[in-house]
């Protein structure tokens, strides 16, 4: 009796097969957008350091109906990102209080406080 | 006439096939048999040739793993019930080599698991005088859900990455590595890091996060690779910051 296993290789449309693949494939792609949002900041960084003409021109530039389509996507993908992340943090870190585990509902709900008080300082400091 | 179900099964022959290839058996319906019963039924009546592993019947030997409708599943846990009026397709689990029909080979398994020591190794050895290494029930649930795995290797063939990265560590390897890191009685954990934090290890996991979903004991191998890869970070960057440990 000779041994002979046989190897099947991975489809390249693996991640098609289930539902769950699909979503985490989506959740991967969302990360594109929130690169890209984080590029955008530091082009704005870039225009703000070289005055006032260069910054209103990036301003105008991202106030035209196609900037503003692009930063809702963003927008959007990263409230994706960030909600499909809170909900895994349980599992990333759990924490124990008194020898008890802490409910992951609470390490979630920590995460959306967190959320609500940066954005309240951000909005804030942005003299809303 | 009774009620029946039809199973599709990946048969593959070693010294007669080139390939494998699907094979169909009409089997009795029961409410109350699993797809193991199924099986039972064609290699006790219908085909003697069928080989597929099993043991216990109860979801506690691991070995019937198997993918079912494309979800990798025991197959004593599964019932027929939940496929009543559809087509039943029996495979190998996915990611593994297959030794014959629905046998998969599991030698790589074997040697990551070996690979990441998953046995007490003591912070310092005591003389059997000394008494027990003694252990709160505090600490132990620290750990205890991992402990439930029971090598079935569902995560494997659940894991994208496993299939895509043959020298992955795994799903359960790493989880069995981070119950024993876990341990109060362990001092074992730098010597883990060596396979457990290498490129192979938790960083090939990119959190799909299907192993926790597919594992028949709830164990959640997923969050066990998540907190080793907080725990490693955190060792990197102490053994950078500590004077005189980095050259």
């Amino acid at each position: 009796m000779s041994r002979r296993p046989y190897v099947r290789q991975v489809e390249r449309s693996w991640w098609l097969r289930q539902p769950r693949y699909v979503l985490y494939m989506i959740r991967e792609l969302t990360s594109l957008f929130v690169g890209l949002y984080g590029a955008l900041l530091v082009v704005g960084l870039v225009r703000l350091s070289q005055g006032h003409a260069a910054w209103d021109g990036f301003v105008a530039a991202f106030s035209g109906p196609l900037g503003v389509a692009f930063q809702l996507v963003c927008l959007f993908f990263a409230i994706y990102h960030s909600v499909t992340w809170f909900a895994l943090t349980p599992k990333a870190m759990p924490l124990m209080m008194k020898g008890e585990p802490v409910p992951g509902v609470v390490i979630v709900g920590a995460h959306y406080v967190a959320w609500a008080v940066v954005s309240i300082i951000v909005l804030f400091g942005a003299g809303m | 006439m009774s009620e029946v179900i039809r199973l599709e099964v990946l048969r593959y022959h070693p010294e007669t096939d080139s390939e494998p290839h699907f094979q169909s058996y009409t089997v009795p319906y029961s409410d109350d048999w699993v797809v193991l019963d199924a099986l039972n039924h064609v290699k006790d009546h219908l085909d003697a040739t069928l080989s597929y592993r099993w043991s216990c019947h109860m979801a506690v030997c691991g070995s019937c793993g198997m993918m079912i409708n494309g979800e990798s599943k025991l197959s004593c846990h599964t019932f027929l019930r939940d496929y009543r009026g559809g087509v039943i397709r029996v495979e190998p689990l996915d990611h593994f080599p297959i030794e014959r029909d629905l046998v998969i080979v599991m030698d790589s398994f074997m040697d990551k698991l070996s690979a990441v020591k998953p046995y007490l190794i003591p912070k310092e050895e005591k003389p059997l005088s000394a008494g027990e290494y003694l252990q709160s029930p505090g600490e132990m649930q620290t750990f205890h859900q991992y402990t439930q795995c029971i090598n079935c290797l569902l995560c494997y063939a659940a894991c994208p990455q496993c299939g895509l990265n043959e020298d992955f560590v795994g799903p359960a390897a790493l989880a069995l590595a981070h119950r024993y890191n876990l341990d109060s009685r362990d001092g074992g954990k730098s010597t883990r890091a060596e396979v457990v934090a290498s490129n192979e290890g938790i960083w090939e996991c990119t959190f799909v996060g299907a192993c926790s979903q597919v594992c028949p004991k709830h164990v959640d191998p997923a969050a066990a690779i998540q907190q080793t890869k907080i725990s490693a970070s955190v060792d990197w960057l102490t053994d950078l910051l500590k004077p005189g440990a980095h050259r």
